[in-house]
């Protein structure tokens, strides 16, 4: 037993640390947008801090920035506690930390610049997209060869979901991507008309369902039992949902083009595949859940387990909405209304956004030699503000969502339009103010987090150690 | 879609399905004498898994959602060629709501379409339908009280372009129009320009100079009297707007006037008949009138 090996933590601590930051940034971007379709004015009359160039720079901030440098973070930390083996190439990590940087930064310049490919979540242009590419297949090394050098002969659950995660990203990511340059900043995509509509939302879906599901669960397996201290539910719930998932997600893009110019069978064929979802998505939050059953009574003094176990709650909530919205008749309503933002930052700060920083108020402690955070009644504290703005966010854009679908459809006696679209985003103004006042909350919880990490990391007896390797238990 | 194509559709989602039902019925499987148990695999000193039975309900939500698909993929169109045994499409749904919705409001319209737009200006039910139209498909560009904005014409000042007649008004909606302005900088020299400038300015009667006016007005006897006339009153046949009652479309400040005597300028009203018909154009026209009429 040679106890002198240690986990290679550096990076983790540099992308747990990094998360946080980026986290406060993009959803203070996305604060100045809330506030933007409350009073215009406030981009000020200067082109960089329009809502159309800051919009991508929230979105791409808080999807990779945030997202993606707790996903590195955590993959990190899990693959090589669960494989008991040290990071395969360690330099090759901590290019990807300094590389997944270069990109946020590169990011942060040019959306503002409005240099932009104009695709959702897939705005960087070319020079940037190669560089997420080179980081990608650096990640995809470090994280198959751990598993490579794993010291059990299982591999964990979390790892089967961060593995579908990197592969499957950077094949959407490539083939998204594929476009000639005509200049340093600008460039054309190889796919015209509905194709290039087609390949953009099957990058786009699959961004959620691999990034931000996926990727997430990954993070879920494994903090959700280490911090209830119980065994996952069922091992077998989790085979079947994952294969579900991996496979039933690749289908489901085309409900973003219902009733356009994509031709009907393949509108049907995502709809159904999206209805299909449903099951496998709820397979994973209730083998989270479930892992909770015979330790309830930890939801009261445990602040992360309530951060993990509401995000599940969320994750069930909106895996939910999202199989009724792809059918076409509530399609033929929820589309282009506000009713898609509230169902998607019902994922994004309720999912993603809670069981990061669960996890990171689990993990960054452990990476400092410490027990626990600096304050848990700071953390209670975060968790109720950011859990009552993610409510009146997502119970204002609903409410605004549905009203602006049946404004749009009303016909007076004689047939015409009852609503201008106008008058439809004036009857929207109040909604806003509402989910301006739940963004100013999550991201008030973030500020929160900021200063109790701080004051951890600031303790005397918190030390950046890397844990000495564990050795495998049983076979 | 090509035969091959169709087959390969209908072949991987066929797979898809019965994959997914195979996952199904191999991990729903009993397993004996496990529950309770774990797996024994242990990870990270403490991670353990129990391999509990999937839940009842949750598999029949999961053989409803499939078995809803299947036959939701034999109804409507989804395999490939296969139309789907309703034979729906979304253009065909379209085409049917547009009929229905003409069914019942395409006699309200025609009933408008009958009366002639100068006494159909005067009724309040007609323009209760031509307000809503209007607010819906011209106040975008027009502005909601049909002033205009710069480069887009005010229709409530009784001055046309294209002629104020009722079928003046029925063109210029139904069919649209191409306003062409010319630039004049290089025949006329930027001294040139300035100086049909201030003849412009003087056309307007407004604050100019004499001297260059003097200059400008036969360069403007040469290059500009084809279109808007010997007085500057313009011709409505040609969209030619009329310059001497201080109404400027794109701008009258001096710099603007002549920005566009040196650069000219092009202008669209986009066609609507075939997006609302005749009946409504009509109504529309009837519109745009009744907001000229004096009481």
């Amino acid at each position: 037993m040679s106890t002198s090996e240690t986990y290679h933590d550096k990076v983790v601590r540099q992308f747990a640390i990094m998360t946080v930051v980026w986290g406060v940034v993009g959803m203070l971007v996305g604060v100045i947008i809330a506030a933007q379709l409350l009073w215009p004015a406030l981009n000020f009359d200067i082109a960089w801090l329009t809502y159309g160039r800051l919009r991508p720079l929230h979105t791409n901030a808080v999807i990779f920035a945030f997202g993606g440098s707790g996903l590195f973070a955590t993959s990190y930390y899990i693959v090589q506690r669960t494989c008991h083996a040290k990071l395969f190439a360690p330099k090759l990590a901590a290019f990807t930390f300094w590389g997944w940087q270069a990109v946020i930064v590169a990011a942060a310049i040019t959306l503002p610049l409005g240099i932009t490919q104009g695709k959702e979540y897939a705005e960087l242009e070319w020079p940037i997209a190669i560089l997420i590419a080179v980081v990608w297949i650096a990640y995809a090394v470090v994280f198959f060869g751990t598993i490579a050098q794993r010291r059990v002969k299982h591999i964990y659950v979390a790892n089967w979901f961060f593995a579908a995660y990197i592969l499957t990203i950077a094949v959407l990511h490539i083939v998204n991507n594929l476009v000639i340059p005509v200049g340093l900043w600008k460039s054309y995509s190889i796919y015209s008309g509905v194709v290039d509509a087609m390949v953009q939302w099957w990058y786009g879906h699959n961004a959620v369902g691999f990034f931000l599901t996926a990727g997430f669960l990954g993070m879920m397996y494994y903090f959700v039992p280490k911090q209830a201290q119980r065994p996952i539910y069922s091992y077998r719930l989790s085979v079947i949902h994952f294969w579900a998932l991996i496979s039933l997600y690749m289908w489901a893009g085309p409900h973003h083009l219902h009733y356009t110019t994509l031709p009907d069978w393949v509108q049907s064929l995502g709809m159904v595949f999206s209805l299909m979802l449903l099951a496998p998505s709820w397979g994973g939050m209730i083998n989270g859940i479930m892992t909770l059953s015979g330790a309830w009574h930890k939801l009261r003094t445990d602040p992360i387990l309530k951060f993990l176990i509401v995000s599940l709650s969320f994750y069930g909530m909106s895996t939910f909405e999202g199989p009724m919205m792809s059918i076409k008749t509530v399609n033929a309503l929820s589309h282009y209304t506000d009713w898609t933002v509230g169902h998607v930052h019902s994922g994004a700060l309720g999912w993603v956004g809670f069981i990061t920083i669960g996890s990171l108020y689990a993990l960054i402690p452990r990476l400092y030699g410490l027990k626990q955070m600096y304050s848990v009644k700071l953390m209670d504290w975060h968790f109720w503000i950011a859990t009552i703005g993610i409510v009146l966010y997502i119970a204002a854009m609903w409410m605004a969502g549905v009203m602006q679908g049946l404004m749009w459809r009303a016909v007076n006696e004689d047939g015409t339009l009852t609503y201008t679209f106008i008058e439809s985003i004036a009857a929207t103004y109040p909604y806003y103010a509402v989910r301006l006042l739940g963004g100013v909350l999550y991201l008030s919880g973030m500020l929160i987090m900021v200063y109790n990490v701080w004051k951890t990391i600031a303790q005397r007896d918190a030390v950046a150690v890397n844990a000495p390797v564990i050795k495998t238990v049983a076979a | 879609m090509s035969t091959f194509w169709s087959w390969y559709v209908i072949v991987l989602t066929v797979l898809s399905v019965i994959g997914i039902w195979w996952l199904i019925r191999w991990t729903s499987k009993p397993i004996p004498k496990e529950e309770g148990g774990t797996t024994h695999h242990v990870w990270d000193e403490d991670l353990e898994e129990y391999n509990n039975p999937l839940p009842r309900w949750w598999l029949n939500m999961f053989y409803i959602s499939i078995v809803f698909s299947i036959g939701y993929l034999l109804l409507y169109p989804g395999l490939g060629n296969f139309a789907g045994l309703l034979g729906w499409s979304s253009s065909g749904q379209y085409q049917r709501e547009v009929d229905r919705a003409e069914a019942i409001y395409a006699e309200i319209f025609e009933r408008f379409a009958a009366v002639p737009i100068p006494e159909l200006a005067r009724d309040a039910q007609a323009m209760r339908a031509g307000h809503n139209l209007y607010m819906n498909n011209c106040a975008m560009c027009h502005g909601s009280d049909a002033r205009g904005a710069l480069s887009f014409p005010n229709l409530a000042n009784n001055d046309w372009l294209w002629g104020g007649t009722p079928e003046a008004l029925v063109h210029s909606i139904a069919l649209g129009r191409n306003g062409v302005m010319p630039g004049w900088g290089a025949p006329l020299g930027e001294d040139g320009v300035a100086a049909v400038t201030e003849f412009t300015l003087k056309l307007a009667g407004r604050d100019h100079d004499a001297e260059l006016a003097a200059a400008g007005e036969s360069s403007y006897n040469m290059f500009c009297v084809a279109c808007h006339g010997p007085e500057g009153r313009g011709n409505p046949a040609l969209g030619a707007p009329n310059l001497t009652n201080d109404i400027w479309l794109h701008g009258g400040s001096r710099t603007r006037i002549a920005h566009i005597i040196r650069e000219g300028v092009m202008n669209e009203m986009p066609a609507q008949g075939h997006l609302l018909g005749d009946d409504r154009v009509h109504v529309l026209a009837a519109y745009v009138y009744a907001l000229n009429l004096e009481d």
